[in-house]
């Protein structure tokens, strides 16, 4: 095995294992630290793909200000084991099938697909620094990349509207 | 798979190794005399006389203070969360010490041999980007200490604290932007070489060095944004459960970030390890000798800026939380961008 595949099979067992301890940990906080870990894991995985812009933007937008707002949230509402109300059994059970459903719908959408044959270049490729992106962003999918711009001032509006007092 | 490792070019491993040691230990070493330079500075313009006790002119006095950290009792809350009341002091080191990775801190250092060692641990393409994200990541360190201690006061300035983190990044990375319209890298080594050649960037940018110093001071959690340790509001701050080195490594990498941003701004705006007015490659020293200066000058230029961080402590009263919040989204926020749209319109202007 190469350093590469060793870091591959590490990082993956990183990013299931905290993605799998975010839905099974009792305490919110907990859950909000597992999900910074498996961000920081997928991070690991674009760098391995010589994605670099992608994975500091990762850390920088989901890691460094998404994850502090959950946080806020969680711990002034100060959630915790004692104070969460405990779930009707039907609501699990109604959990379960909705989460199944979306398990075959995934699974049914990727079996065909021929994403087997393709492999990902590791270590090479330089579509993933950041001059290269720039020049596709700006030029292949300039349009695409002002609509969501636009987008995102509109939201950034939207909250400022319902932000505002009275 | 032991083969493989081995396979490794052990050399880069080791130099890299040195590297890393040498500035994690300058770091440590600074950070300790800034903590002297802090109490001597304090007392020079209080008009007294500062620490004298511990050797001459109370140079000992950091090491003394240190032992003193590491001998105290270790208090762990009863109902404080265990792992993760450790787990912050620890954080807050880690994010500090981080960002010292892409700082090219002196000329490259060629060997008999004639290969290139680069004064630098990574020069990754990323560069700046990548101490935006560690900086981003430093804000858990503070909330998730005040949060664990399990302290109304302590989760409270850990609150502040954070926002104030997250609100100054903002125009922190617009103000960068500027920069990087004038150097189209975001290498630091190439952000240096564009100041050796086009003068330093602080000609082009006062402006935006303004904003950017400002923000630096925000996130150091230095006066006059020392909020989240506020004593007359909030006791000791995110702190105030902690003792002995737990508290240490709080305190510790407050210094530590302050070293780092100083060694930032140096080479984002102030040329870096260029020595100014002068072309010293054309001296012909030789390789150490110019590694050597280099760092010198770049170690002269980041003690200034600590001296005008204490200098500021000591000078400068502390903001209300209505005044930061109005000053960080209100004013630096639209001046960076109208900094941000001149520059680009100059240079476009420029090479039309």
């Amino acid at each position: 095995m190469s350093i590469t595949q060793i870091l591959f099979w590490f990082l993956s067992v990183v990013a299931l294992f905290s993605a799998l301890m975010v839905i099974s940990s009792k305490n919110p906080i907990y859950s909000v630290l597992w999900l910074i870990v498996t961000f920081f894991s997928i991070s690991g995985h674009y760098i391995l793909l010589n994605a670099q812009f992608l994975a500091i933007v990762n850390i920088i937008v989901y890691a460094g200000a998404i994850m502090v707002l959950f946080l806020f949230v969680i711990m002034l509402m100060n959630l915790n084991k004692e104070t969460e109300p405990p779930k009707n059994r039907w609501l699990k059970m109604a959990g379960a099938v909705a989460g199944g459903c979306l398990l075959l719908v995934l699974v049914a959408a990727l079996k065909d697909t021929d994403i087997k044959q393709q492999h990902a270049l590791v270590n090479e490729g330089n579509i993933g620094l950041i001059k290269n992106l720039g020049k596709e962003l700006f030029t292949t999918y300039v349009v695409p990349f002002e609509i969501s711009s636009i987008l995102f001032l509109s939201a950034m509006v939207g909250a400022v509207v319902i932000g505002k007092k009275e | 798979m032991i083969m493989t490792l081995i396979a490794v070019d052990w050399w880069l491993i080791l130099e890299k190794g040195v590297l890393i040691g040498g500035i994690i230990g300058l770091s440590f070493f600074i950070a300790m005399y800034t903590t002297y330079a802090e109490r001597k500075v304090a007392a020079w313009l209080q008009d007294r006389r500062g620490p004298n006790r511990a050797g001459p002119f109370g140079i000992l006095q950091p090491l003394a203070d240190g032992g003193k950290l590491f001998f105290k009792e270790e208090i762990i809350p009863l109902a404080s969360n265990r792992f993760l009341f450790i787990l912050g002091p620890a954080l807050a080191m880690i994010t500090a010490l981080l960002t010292s990775t892409v700082i090219p801190w002196a000329t490259p250092f060629v060997t008999k041999g004639g290969s290139v060692i680069p004064m630098q641990v990574a020069d990754v393409d990323m560069g700046i980007l990548l101490v935006f994200s560690i900086v981003s990541v430093g804000v858990y360190g503070i909330m998730i200490g005040g949060w664990a201690s399990n302290n109304k006061f302590s989760l409270i300035a850990a609150i502040r604290g954070a926002s104030q983190m997250v609100s100054y990044e903002l125009p922190m990375g617009l103000a960068l932007i500027a920069v990087l319209f004038l150097t189209g890298s975001l290498k630091m080594s190439e952000i240096v070489t564009n100041q050796v050649q086009h003068g330093w960037h602080i000609i082009y940018q006062p402006l935006g060095f303004l904003i950017f110093f400002i923000c630096a001071l925000a996130e150091c959690n230095r006066t006059p944004f020392d909020l989240p340790e506020a004593e007359n509001e909030l006791n000791f701050g995110y702190h105030q459960e902690y003792s002995s080195m737990k508290l240490g490594f709080y305190l510790f990498a407050e210094y530590i970030n302050m070293f780092i941003s100083s060694a930032v701004m140096v080479t984002l705006y102030f040329g870096g390890y260029d020595i100014p007015f002068v072309n010293e490659t054309s001296w012909g020293l030789n390789s150490f000798w110019m590694s050597f200066l280099s760092f010198s000058v770049i170690m002269t230029k980041i003690a200034f800026f600590l001296f005008v961080f204490l200098w500021i402590r000591w000078t400068i009263p502390r903001f209300r939380y209505d005044q930061l919040m109005n000053l960080g989204w209100k004013k630096l926020i639209p001046l960076a961008l109208v900094n941000m749209i001149i520059t680009a319109a100059v240079i476009l202007l420029l090479n039309k």
